[in-house]
């Protein structure tokens, strides 16, 4: 199976509290008008530039197994590497807002809207992961009209940059998806282009399958914590 | 303090750029002298809300209106400053490393060194260790300024102190690490010469790097 797929701006709008956090507002202050202000001007601009698009293609195990393994940079050991092994089903994935949304906030920092630009810049990175959480829940939902029963099954994604999986693994992600299908190319350094992407793996796997502790090497630079996040998301579903 | 330079000092903080250029042109006409503008109307406002913003009176896109008013001065002044040969406090090269595009924080960087009155050489993201060395040595920077958001690129930031030291230029060339997951043990553990937590941090760092000089 492999599919484009395509989304209005309403399914992934962000949410005002998570960008103003994203700028370093903290939740239960109100911040003043004028900030208000600017948040509603950058989701505007955001909602005129967006065009969201996913694309995804299901893989067998051994396949997939050839793609993470990359280019050889990947850490000893890692959450995916353990995860995959176990998935009834797994689909590769890249979403993208499109260039446009990158272009408009470019164009604000080289006019010097700074702040409107920083407001854009984080309204569109918290809609890109929202982006990403539909392409997963789409994929979830093609499962089950297929029959996908799992009583326990969870499904989750994984992006290559991320918990011991090298950023390099992009390069035979892309070579098997082709998400240029929807604009989306690598440069040299394996980064993605229009900035606003996300890209990887989405792991339809028995739920106990994607629990790990936060002791890998790697966990103990990382302070967003996210990993604990979407495991507490995936328990409530 | 000239009333003027005062009033200029509070357009800024309060963001108000129109009126922050021409209180800018208005002290230039009357003959103040241009370091003195800069002094003590742009870079005093720019002071006042690093101040604020340090200690939570103020939030992030405040700072970032401040700057726009800063900039709608600077841009009358930079030409007189450069007639008189008078010089920034320093170059400072930002770059978020090879393999990461995450670049918000450290255009704030910028942004807010610029405020100080730093020259700021921005190179973006994804920018390879050797361009960062090449280009601080070609320009004469005092400081390479370098952001990751993600482990598998922060080590990156130990190519650039490698390269730096190897070329000879580590004493006088100094290196500032930050991002999310950057934490100070992270930067000795490299041998970088200072971490900041955030923007406001990173330019109490930069003065205090570029003082000890």
């Amino acid at each position: 199976m492999s599919a484009i797929l395509e989304f209005s701006f309403r399914e992934i709008a962000p949410q005002r509290q998570a960008v103003l956090e994203r700028l370093g507002i903290p939740g239960g202050i109100e911040p003043p008008g004028h900030i208000g202000e600017l948040y509603l001007a950058a989701t505007e601009l955001l909602a005129e530039s967006a065009v969201p698009q996913g694309v995804l293609t299901e893989v067998a195990v051994e396949e997939f197994a050839v793609i993470f393994e990359g280019e050889g940079h990947n850490a000893r050991r890692s959450p995916v590497g353990d995860i995959y092994p176990c998935a009834d089903h797994l689909a590769l994935f890249a979403a993208t807002l499109g260039e446009a949304t990158s272009r408009a906030i470019a164009h604000g920092f080289e006019t010097r809207d700074f702040a409107l630009a920083s407001m854009l810049d984080a309204a569109a990175s918290e809609t890109a992961d929202a982006l990403a959480e539909q392409t997963e829940r789409r994929y979830e939902s093609m499962l089950r009209e297929r029959g996908w029963q799992q009583q326990d099954g969870g499904v989750l994604r994984y992006s290559p940059g991320y918990c011991g999986w090298d950023v390099s693994g992009q390069r035979r992600l892309f070579a098997r998806l082709d998400p240029g299908r929807i604009g989306i190319t690598l440069n040299e350094s394996a980064l993605m282009q229009p900035l606003k992407s996300v890209s990887g793996v989405i792991i339809a796997a028995p739920r106990e399958a994607h629990e790990f502790a936060p002791t890998f090497d790697f966990c103990a630079a990382c302070e967003t914590f996210e990993c604990r996040e979407r495991l507490r998301a995936l328990r409530a579903r | 303090m000239d009333d003027r330079l005062t009033a200029l000092a509070d357009a800024v903080i309060a963001g108000r750029y129109a009126e922050a250029a021409e209180l800018t042109r208005t002290v230039i006409d009357a003959g103040v002298a241009p370091k003195m503008i800069l002094d003590d109307g742009l870079i005093a406002g720019m002071n006042v809300v690093g101040e604020r913003f340090g200690a939570h009176e103020i939030f992030l896109p405040d700072v970032l209106l401040a700057a726009k008013a800063m900039y709608a001065g600077m841009d009358l002044l930079q030409p007189l400053l450069e007639a008189r040969g008078i010089a920034s406090r320093g170059k400072i090269v930002l770059g978020t490393v090879r393999g990461d595009l995450h670049d918000i924080g450290k255009n704030l960087v910028g942004i807010m060194l610029r405020g100080a009155g730093f020259e700021v050489i921005d190179l973006g993201h994804d920018v390879a260790p050797e361009r960062m060395v090449e280009v601080a040595r070609d320009e004469g920077a005092i400081i390479i300024g370098m952001s990751a958001l993600l482990t598998t690129t922060m080590p990156v930031m130990r190519e650039v102190v490698d390269r730096l030291r190897e070329a000879r230029l580590d004493a006088d060339v100094k290196t500032l690490v930050g991002g999310a997951p950057v934490t100070e043990e992270f930067a000795n553990q490299i041998g970088a010469d200072a971490y900041a937590y955030d923007a406001a941090n990173a330019v109490e760092v930069v003065k205090r790097l570029s003082d000890t000089r």
